[in-house]
């Protein structure tokens, strides 16, 4: 990446805060010592796609035990670690560093700063997060096995009926929150105060927007979660009762404060990608976004509605009929500013001139399976309908295409959106479009068939099931096989990226995309707009 | 740090402060939650304290179906039932209802019992003048003991609710217990 540009600019560059070398150091040290925002992003958007690798290694193990009922590849116990440590891996893992990796390498270049306010946090933020996963992963080996009471680790599996490797949950789990409160802090300094010259509020792109907003629910629900996990901590080991009904707590109270954080958290797993699709959808239809003040609006209010929604996680605790209404109508009120938004993507593409470029095929392909996500979920939102499908399938399906579909697609349409800017060349296509298509296919084979089965009653996190699901889950299983090995055609294409193969790009790099980072150089340059640009 | 621009610094500093009274809040939830069941019996939680009998008018219009359950918490070795499963009252009738408890260990056990009541909202009507769950009972080896509970239904209980259930769950107290004696001694 150290290019002759680089060079040059870096000696215009009087203001130096002191957090870069002159030369930048080689190897290992580069990586370790580095504050720069171009290398954190790399580091991070490496990181998560490992642990996704891992992650999805573990869901292998799931579907190969599903393949047929009965119990035989591995015991339960082991199961259900798979099943938890799965969950935990792919969205403190992989979503969340893959989206902190977006906003690394983006946000200063769309909005014209040379790096992010914080640089040495930065750092920081990056390297505590592989000991985070690092104490996560080893407890998996330790006596009694790791954490096997589900992501949601609700009292009391992780108090009560937990071994004693949750200690080392509960420290992953609050170093993860401390490597995302840190780096949403970066991202909103950097947004508020180092914005060129003319780049108002309402001209900043909306991934930047987007970023912003998650930014805030990151840090206020991310110290909620350190306190829930306190929580689970000091009533296991240190006598405390929060939610020991023994003492005069209460196990659904447990529930209450997880889901106080965890819905948002949803959102801080979604709202990136929308401001994803939204960079995309624009440039292969050639036409400027529909609606970006509404698009900034709806994401706002989606944010704010996240914070009166949480109970809906918990209509079969036996609430009162009032507060099921009042959860499930604010639930659904969610799906009019994100009707907006898929909206205004179809507005946009409406009579735009379309190309099918690989980073379009992922941002169509997110629109069309998101929204199915969606509607599910407005499913799940109906009070009595709930009550049936709750802990089935169902949910599982719901919340893997949201997630998988969604957030994960959204981040490879970034990545390949993105990439060739990144690297200088264009990444291998022909590999590009294998990977869409075989991601496509498999996905949809993979959930798909599990709305059936968990609409005939399949519970979730079992790891046996009766007879009659025998057939679906054997597709499912297949689905996922193939799914699983699709990304290794993704591995294989960014192996070759990162070796700078291909052709080189222009500046601009598709024809129609708009914004600051089109304008620097591919690759871009170490270092960017150490001179501010001026935004008419 | 030093280096860092002043407003960035101001901005760190505001940031932070939500962070920590963010993680302050989710510990407020606790007292909080507690604050707003009580006052809305969302939970089942039943009062904690005796409620004083006042005669009040008998509502014979209505009779309210009451089931008791009686269940131990793992561990707990006590033998624990209500002589009496299922009544029907009149709101605003007095009923005792008698319960049991036997230790068969040969070691004293301290037990509490906590209620719950189903459908929560009942929770706030189920008056008890008398309960062996507001205070620990201590059971010496062997030792059997009958504890009455002593209750009426608020007559102004929503005429939907027709029929609940009190649960009452049996702990084993004792290790707790055990160590404030020795701290006292």
């Amino acid at each position: 990446m150290t290019t002759t540009t680089s060079e040059h600019q870096h000696d215009d560059h009087s203001h130096d805060d002191g957090h870069h070398e002159h030369h930048i150091p080689k190897g290992i040290k580069r990586w370790l010592y580095t504050t720069n925002h171009k290398d954190i992003g790399t580091l991070y958007l490496w990181f998560a796609f490992i642990m996704f690798l891992i992650g999805g290694a573990m869901a292998m193990v799931i579907r190969a035990e599903l393949f047929q009922p009965g119990l035989q590849i591995v015991d339960p116990n082991f199961f259900n670690q798979m099943t938890t440590v799965h969950g935990l891996i792919m969205v403190f893992g992989a979503v969340m560093p893959a989206f902190t990796g977006l906003a690394n390498w983006l946000v200063p270049m769309m909005i014209g700063a040379p790096d992010m306010a914080l640089p040495r946090m930065n750092n920081w933020s990056f390297w505590i997060l592989p000991f985070a996963f690092l104490i996560l992963l080893s407890s998996l080996f330790m006596e009694g096995g790791g954490p096997a009471f589900g992501w949601t680790f609700y009292a009391p599996l992780s108090t009560t009926y937990s071994n004693d490797t949750t200690a080392l949950f509960v420290f992953s789990v609050h170093i993860m929150g401390a490597s995302s409160i840190m780096g949403a802090i970066n991202v909103i300094v950097t947004i508020f105060n180092m914005r060129a010259p003319g780049m108002t509020w309402m001209k900043m792109p909306l991934f930047v927007w987007t970023w912003l907003i998650t930014a805030f629910l990151l840090i206020a629900v991310m110290p909620v979660l350190a306190g829930a996990v306190t929580m689970v901590l000091t009533d296991k080991f240190f006598g405390t009762s929060f939610f020991d009904a023994a003492g005069g707590g209460d196990p659904v109270m447990f529930q209450h404060i997880f889901w106080f954080f965890g819905h948002p958290e949803v959102y801080i797993m979604i709202l990136p990608a929308f401001g994803i699709i939204s960079q995309i959808v624009p440039t292969f239809s050639r036409k400027p976004l529909f609606g970006y003040a509404s698009m900034v609006y709806a994401t706002t209010s989606i944010a704010l509605l996240s914070f009166i929604v949480w109970a809906h996680h918990m209509f079969t605790t036996g609430m009162p009929v009032a507060a099921e209404m009042f959860f499930m109508l604010a639930t659904m009120l969610i799906s009019v500013p994100t009707g907006v938004k898929v909206f205004n993507w179809v507005a946009t593409m409406w009579r735009g001139s379309i190309s099918y470029e690989v980073p379009m095929l992922f941002a169509l392909a997110f629109i069309v399976l998101f929204t199915i996500g969606g509607l599910s979920g407005l499913m799940l939102a109906i009070v009595p309908v709930d009550f049936q499908y709750h802990d089935t399938y169902f949910v599982v399906a719901h919340f893997h295409y949201v997630l998988v579909t969604g957030a994960i697609f959204s981040i490879m349409a970034a990545v390949y959106y993105w990439l060739p800017k990144w690297t200088g060349k264009m990444f291998d296509i022909t590999l590009a479009k294998w990977h869409f298509w075989c991601s496509l296919v498999s996905v949809n084979v993979l959930f798909f068939p599990m709305h059936f089965v968990g609409l005939a009653g399949m519970p979730r996190r079992i790891p046996d099931y009766a007879l009659q699901f025998a057939d679906f889950n054997k597709w499912i299983s297949l689905g996922g096989f193939a799914f699983g090995l699709s990304q290794l055609i993704f591995l294989a294409l960014l192996i070759k990226a990162c070796r700078k193969k291909g052709e080189p790009v222009s500046a601009q790099v598709w024809e129609g995309a708009e914004g600051l980072e089109w304008e620097i150089p591919s690759p871009a340059p170490y270092h960017t707009f150490e001179t501010p640009p001026v935004v008419k | 740090m030093s280096q860092m621009p002043q407003q960035n610094k101001k901005m760190v500093i505001k940031l932070v402060a939500i962070v920590v009274a963010m993680f302050g809040f989710g510990f407020a939830l606790v007292p909080l939650y507690d604050v707003f069941c009580d006052l809305t019996g969302l939970n089942g939680k039943t009062s904690n304290t005796a409620a004083v009998y006042e005669s009040i008018e008998i509502d014979e219009s209505r009779l309210i179906t009451v089931s008791f359950i009686t269940r131990t918490n793992t561990g707990m070795a006590w033998q624990f039932a209500a002589e009496t499963q299922v009544v029907k009252v009149h709101p605003g009738q007095m009923s005792q209802i008698n319960f049991t408890a036997v230790n068969p260990t040969n070691r004293m056990i301290v037990g509490q019992a906590v209620p719950s009541v189903s459908p929560g909202p009942a929770a706030l009507y189920l008056n008890k003048t008398e309960c062996f769950c507001f205070e620990q009972q201590i059971l010496q080896a062997g030792e059997h003991v009958t504890m009455p509970m002593r209750f009426y239904v608020d007559p102004q209980l929503p005429k939907d609710i027709t029929y609940f259930t009190v649960q009452y769950t049996l702990y084993d107290v004792t290790s707790a217990e055990q160590q404030v004696a020795l701290n006292r001694g």
